[in-house]
């Protein structure tokens, strides 16, 4: 007879390249660096959570991505996600208004008003937002290339609603540097394109000082190949060149730090995934005092978003997806994140219905009303498991920013493709590896149903007629407004840009004589040229 | 020389505005690693770039990654394009977000392999492998 063979354990290694033990004791947090970066909730190294309460005192902010058609379109979805519980606005815009075309640029036909709402004036922001009290709901714009003429239009359109900017919250994404690396929402080349974000961060620091006028993105990162230590480690070096150039114009840290706010993704290994935001919050902050002097408590906050997930969802039993939003929406909640917002079901496929973007509204008020994630600050915290991964994760991301240091940084890789064809061949491994199943997916490579349902979703009706509406509404607008005062506001624009002085005050000059999107593009692209992507493999 | 003879030339090809290009490059790799010559556009092609790179180039194979739900109407002007600078006996092959009911629109206007999402890498390569002639 045999003897009995020994069960083989496999050796598990997680998404970011760290050994995962069936069995964590105290032994492996000591030696792993022990408990020093832990802390308490609301302190420094803020590991367990920026505020002492957190949840208790006030759930995350929900926040579905939603924009589509026409801006009166777009604002009937707000009101209905309002009316359904949810507390803040992620908005989307159409592709051409995010690369700054106008809707009547040859280049915008058949995109108008298809995967975001359709911006060219400040009408347009007026009709957008009509009714919706923008003290009570903070507005988060999802804009990048032309991030510094939307904020321009957002904070002109709270003014003319008679808002106090010194008191206006909200966020605009621009992040320009993860748009070269995915997501593809560029105009300008690298150095003006940061030069943009640089404007907008001293102007909201003096003008603005509680909007946020910068949203890291490790997010769009991850979903273009990067692993989850690499995501976050990324997204630190791109808001350390932002902040570098901020500091470069003289800005003290402590004016603009504690405005800057990040992006992240959630699909994933639920442990890999917390542990990801408890080792990210902790070395963000060391960075912040460490490195850049910030005094404020503030400056030091990893304020985020934890959301999404798309990169982890299925073409395949698109249902399952509800129940894969769910785990993400756990991982968020013992993130200790400060906004919450969920890929839908049928992401995959469409933008969602409101019967989908309902579905992920509900699925993150189940964690708060029923399952008790509110209650308690960090409840993982000081689990074995939980505290040695989230000490190798920050060690993890501390070796890939040195890294990205020693290549010559994140903008010079950036700008020559080599972060791209990282984490691009990082994807296709990835795909290799689900393909041959060595990756688990259910319903992909595993599970599959024998017989796919032909419609499993319904799709998001896309109205031929939005642009034709559109593009009468601006071509009305042409005709009717202060020609003189906008060639004027266009005129300040060029010689601002041209002499390297922030363009924020023409851009906002320019808009509330409701100069189009296109225009004052255009005038910034007759400076700073178009950005000429590198492709390497 | 025949294309048996030498190395298939594939165009690959960013249509239109959106920027998604992770599954482009994913596909690119995968047309690399087997064996073919691969020209990838990066993003933003008009139908006119397509069109003409693809009559520059010489290639086998014109093939489009679309995202962001705009294939149709994109399609319908490249179409014609193609057809102008006699590209009509090249392979057509479309992937990315392709609602099962707009194939048949795709195969009328010319695009023979239609792989939405979730096609697998090597039934890409292979369509192509067995269709180019």
């Amino acid at each position: 007879m045999n003897a009995p063979q020994k069960p083989v354990m496999k050796k598990v290694i997680n998404e970011s390249g760290i050994e995962v033990k069936p069995l964590y004791t105290a032994a492996d947090v000591e030696a792993s660096g022990g408990m020093a970066m832990v802390g308490e909730p609301g302190q420094y190294p803020f590991t367990r959570g920026i505020h002492r309460e957190m949840y208790r005192k006030q759930p995350w902010t929900m926040r579905q991505y939603a924009g589509f058609g026409n801006p009166a379109d777009t604002n009937q979805r707000f009101k209905y996600l309002i009316a359904n519980g949810q507390t803040g606005l992620n908005v989307a815009f159409d592709l051409p208004t995010q690369i700054g075309l106008d809707s009547d640029d040859p280049l915008a036909e058949g995109e108008i008003g298809r995967v975001g709402m359709s911006i060219d004036t400040l009408r347009d922001f007026e009709i957008a937002f009509d009714g919706i009290d923008l003290k009570k709901i903070t507005v988060s714009l999802t804009i990048n290339g032309a991030a510094a003429i939307l904020i321009a239009m957002y904070l002109a359109m709270a003014e003319k609603r008679g808002y106090d900017i010194k008191e206006l919250r909200g966020t605009a994404q621009n992040d320009i540097l993860k748009e070269f690396i995915g997501r593809g929402t560029w105009i300008f080349p690298v150095e003006p394109s940061i030069r943009l974000v640089g404007d907008t961060i001293e102007y909201c620091a003096k003008e603005a000082p509680k909007y946020t006028p910068v949203s890291v993105c490790g997010y769009h990162i991850r979903e273009s190949g990067a692993t989850p230590a690499q995501e976050m480690a990324y997204a630190f070096c791109i808001a350390k060149a932002y902040a570098d150039d901020a500091i470069r114009r003289g800005l003290p840290v402590d004016e603009f730090a504690g405005r800057l706010s990040y992006n992240f993704n959630i699909f994933g290994n639920i442990f890999e995934q917390v542990c990801k935001f408890r080792a990210g919050r902790g070395l963000w902050a060391k960075i912040m005092k460490e490195e850049y002097g910030a005094e404020k408590p503030g400056s030091m906050w990893l304020r985020m978003i934890a959301a999404g997930g798309g990169g982890g969802l299925t073409f395949e039993q698109p249902e399952v997806n509800i129940v894969r939003g769910a785990y993400y929406a756990l991982i968020s909640a013992l993130s200790g994140t400060q906004t919450m917002a969920l890929c839908s079901y049928d992401e995959a496929y469409t933008i969602p219905t409101e019967y989908s973007a309902r579905i992920s509204l509900r699925t993150m008020q189940l964690l708060i009303e029923e399952m008790g994630l509110t209650e308690t600050v960090d409840p993982l915290a000081g689990s074995f498991y939980v505290e040695t991964m989230t000490n190798e994760m920050r060690k993890k991301m501390e070796e890939i920013m040195d890294e990205v240091d020693a290549q010559g940084g994140i903008v010079k890789m950036v700008a020559e493709g080599t972060i791209q064809a990282k984490v691009s061949a990082q994807a296709y491994g990835m795909q290799r590896k689900i393909e041959s199943g060595e990756f688990r997916k259910v319903g992909v490579n595993c599970y599959r149903n024998e017989q796919e349902e032909d419609h499993p979703v319904e799709f998001h009706p896309y109205n031929e007629d939005d642009a034709r509406v559109q593009i009468e509404s601006l071509q009305r607008i042409r005709a009717e407004r202060d020609n003189k005062a906008v060639e004027a506001a266009l005129a300040r624009l060029r010689k601002d840009a041209a002499a390297g002085t922030n363009v924020m005050p023409a851009l906002v000059e320019a808009v509330k004589a409701y100069a189009s999107v296109g225009e004052m593009t255009k005038e910034l692209v007759n400076v700073f040229g178009r950005y000429q992507e590198p492709i390497r493999f | 020389m025949t294309a048996s003879q030498r190395r298939i030339k594939v165009l690959l090809g960013k249509p239109g505005l959106d920027g998604h290009d992770q599954g482009a490059k994913v596909v690119a790799r995968a047309m690399m690693d087997a064996g073919f010559e691969v020209i990838y556009t990066g993003l933003r092609q008009t139908p006119e770039q397509i069109a003409r790179i693809a009559l520059e180039e010489d290639v086998d194979v014109i093939s489009l990654s679309s995202m962001a739900g705009s294939h149709i109407p994109f399609c319908r002007k490249l179409k014609p394009l193609l057809e102008a600078n006699g590209l009509n006996d090249k392979l057509w092959v479309i992937g990315g977000n392709l609602p099962a009911q707009d194939h048949e629109a795709l195969r009328e206007l010319g695009f023979k392999g239609i792989f939405p999402s979730g096609s697998k890498l090597d039934a890409i390569t292979e369509f192509i492998r067995k269709e180019v002639k």
